[in-house]
């Protein structure tokens, strides 16, 4: 089991042909993916990577029956891609690029939760079950199949954690890369319950950072819904106020969204809150074992 | 991207967002001249610098002659202000703001940044314009009326009137606020602004509301859109490192301790300060070389990290996926030859191929390359190469 994506999950890329959207579509395909086609606006009915390219969505869609698409567009184009898939149908649309304004994508959040399609990032990894389906740019081969669930605000912080686990020899289900901008899709709050109801999931690995207060939503949550143990790491312990780490959501803004907070609201929550990332992979062995 | 209070004003008044006249001034003579042209008995002489805090600074003087404007532009042009938002080291400020002097009956706050939490723009007003609305949120909360608005629908009647009447202004004053408040909205969204505040936003004498002070700041990834508005960056407000490494793809921020980082993405580079902090050192700087580290990458991590002379060691921390461990070793191997690294480097690769990444550096034998075996092995040893213990 797993959670949103698994093998039989057909996936479509829009921005199929660019430079990225290739390299890591094949790079998806070769892990056993189902990408079974691509969009790209006046190359429909080319072939590429051995999959069709359509002009909309709509076609792309209605042809293959894919429910899920991988978005590689340019920034100034995200909007307009994720409105375009939310409108033909898609349920679950992964944003990886990077770079979109914060206006955009607030009306293309908007638009698509009005179509009932769920959002993941953007600028973020991407989600993977592991050894079934890889809809993003991590490394397939630092996830091995097991029974903890991972969601994470950063890329290589993902890949770390995953590491670890699979170090004290356990190994994931789903890890969802969720994105560190101000607007994101699905979060902590939304993906926690999926992971309570996934049978093979017994434990969850949460990634935080500075900035916002989605990780004192999923504290609140956890303490109500949550009965499988709960590991958590927030980066930016030592990060300066106002000063926008990398992502542009990674900022303490007057005094709020520090990491002290919110280690303090998870560890009230009952959360295995570790202080260095050095840690996690012990911690989730820790409380499979207890 | 921030701006200046003088800019913001501009696009105020682009806005109808009521100002009171003013001119900038980069000299003593043309900060005179401003006042001349603006007319009447009183100026105040602002210095424009990104940070707030200015007045209690020294930054901002009333003038009740035009020799007044000489001495305080004299006085303000070229000095350091060290505010509470500056930093100990202070700013030089380059350039002033003269303004016409204001009949102030009554001080507010207004201000609007994106609520993240509900994902729409919130306007927030407040009756204790002047005070720093961070404080008035952890004092007085209830001081700081908030109004989300839908920008799918716009700001509307209601969203004024909310936030008027929990100012308590009365009812002839309304319709005032709200064609303000209005403006300031369209000022917001039509420019991507991350935020904008007023503060004090002031109420004259004879019932007008000017916004007396202007910050604002946009979001950068919006700004190839607003060409006027990229324009409008300051060099001397930027810091030169963090420039030029942004020039180069890379994401660098200083900090004060000595031990230097470098590592891919974002979270893990917050992490690395983090861990570096838990072993009991001091991170020099948050560096994020972006997801695939090559050489020319690496190269320059180590130029820029290294221009903070504070360095005393550096962690280079890299998780390699798709690039795969064994290129990154020999990328930094490559780097060292382009940049000269004279301070101990402490290596942890780990992730694809991180065996035959520890042989390649391993072999090359290079005294002040030190390999680490995992995260918190190579932390211990950065913050003992810092301490010279190594």
């Amino acid at each position: 089991m797993s959670i949103l994506v698994n093998k039989d999950t057909k996936v479509i890329v829009q921005g199929f042909t660019g430079k990225e959207g290739t390299f890591h579509a094949s790079q998806c395909i070769d892990y056993g993916t189902q990408i079974v086609g691509g969009v790209t606006p006046g190359k429909g009915g080319q072939e590429h990577l051995g999959r069709p390219v359509f002009n909309t969505v709509e076609e792309a869609v209605a042809s293959t029956g894919a429910t899920v698409s991988m978005i590689f567009v340019p920034p100034a184009f995200v909007a307009d891609a994720v409105m375009e898939a939310a409108d033909a149908g898609v349920e679950l649309a992964v944003i990886i690029t990077e770079g979109a304004p914060v206006r955009d994508m607030m009306y293309a959040k908007m638009y698509a939760t009005k179509k009932g399609m769920s959002t993941i990032g953007p600028n973020c990894p991407g989600i993977i079950t592991a050894e079934e389906c890889k809809i993003g740019i991590m490394p397939g081969n630092i996830f091995k199949k097991g029974n903890v669930g991972l969601i994470s605000k950063s890329g290589t912080l993902t890949y770390e954690a995953s590491h670890q686990v699979v170090q004290e020899g356990y190994g994931i289900t789903t890890a969802v890369g969720i994105g560190g901008d101000p607007i994101i899709g699905l979060s902590y709050k939304q993906l926690l319950p999926m992971f309570e109801a996934d049978p093979e999931t017994e434990a969850i690995v949460m990634i935080g950072e500075i900035g916002g207060d989605l990780e004192i939503q999923a504290a609140a949550y956890i303490k109500e819904h949550i009965s499988k143990p709960v590991v958590a790491f927030i980066a930016g312990q030592t990060a300066p106020k106002g000063k926008r780490m990398g992502h542009a959501g990674a900022i303490i803004s007057g005094g709020s969204g520090t990491a002290a907070e919110k280690m303090a609201a998870l560890e009230a929550a009952g959360v295995k809150v570790v202080v260095s990332p050095a840690d996690i992979g012990k911690a989730v062995k820790e409380v499979l074992t207890k | 991207m921030n701006i200046h209070e003088y800019q913001a004003k501009e696009i105020f008044r682009k806005y109808n967002v009521p100002v009171p006249k003013g001119k900038v001034a980069f000299t003593v003579d043309e900060a005179v001249e401003a006042a001349k042209e603006l007319g009447g008995k009183l100026w105040v002489v602002k210095a424009q610098i990104h940070a707030g805090g200015r007045g209690l600074g020294g930054g901002v003087k009333l003038a009740k002659s035009l020799d007044e404007v000489r001495h305080w532009a004299d006085e303000i042009l070229g000095m350091t202000l060290v505010t509470h938002q500056t930093g100990p080291e202070g700013k030089v400020v380059h350039k002033v703001y003269i303004e016409e002097g204001a009949d102030i009956a009554k001080e507010y706050y207004l201000g609007m940044l994106l609520d993240r939490a509900a994902e729409m723009p919130v306007m927030m007003a407040s009756t204790e314009g002047g005070m720093e609305i961070e404080k008035v949120a952890a004092e007085t909360p209830e001081k700081i009326v908030k109004v989300t608005i839908d920008p799918t629908v716009g700001f509307q009647g209601f969203h004024g009137r909310k936030l008027a009447f929990g100012l308590g202004l009365p009812k002839e004053e309304v319709g005032t606020f709200i064609k303000f408040a209005s403006a300031l909205y369209k000022a917001y969204m039509d420019n991507d602004a991350e935020m904008v505040e007023i503060n004090p936003l002031i109420k004259t004498g004879d019932g007008k509301f000017l916004a007396l002070d202007a910050k604002m700041g946009f979001d950068d990834n919006a700004l190839y859109r607003h060409p006027d508005i990229a324009e409008m960056r300051d060099l001397d407000e930027e810091e030169p490192t963090e420039m030029e490494a942004k020039a180069h793809g890379l994401s660098y921020i200083k900090l004060d301790g000595n031990v230097g980082c470098m590592v891919n993405g974002a979270g893990l580079a917050m992490a690395t300060m983090d861990i570096i902090k838990h072993e009991g050192g001091e991170p020099a700087n948050f560096l994020d070389v972006g997801g695939g580290a090559n050489p020319e990458t690496v190269a320059k991590g180590f130029e820029i990290i290294l221009k903070d002379p504070n360095v005393k060691a550096i962690f280079v921390n890299i998780f390699g996926g798709i690039v795969r461990c064994d290129r990154v070793a020999n990328g930094i191997l490559e780097a060292t030859k382009i940049t000269d690294v004279n301070v101990p480097v402490i290596v942890r690769l780990d992730g694809t191929n991180a065996a035959e990444a520890a042989e390649i550096l391993k072999n090359a034998n290079i005294e002040n390359i030190i390999a680490a075996e995992n995260l918190a092995d190579g932390a211990r040893k950065a913050v003992a190469a810092a301490k010279g213990e190594l």
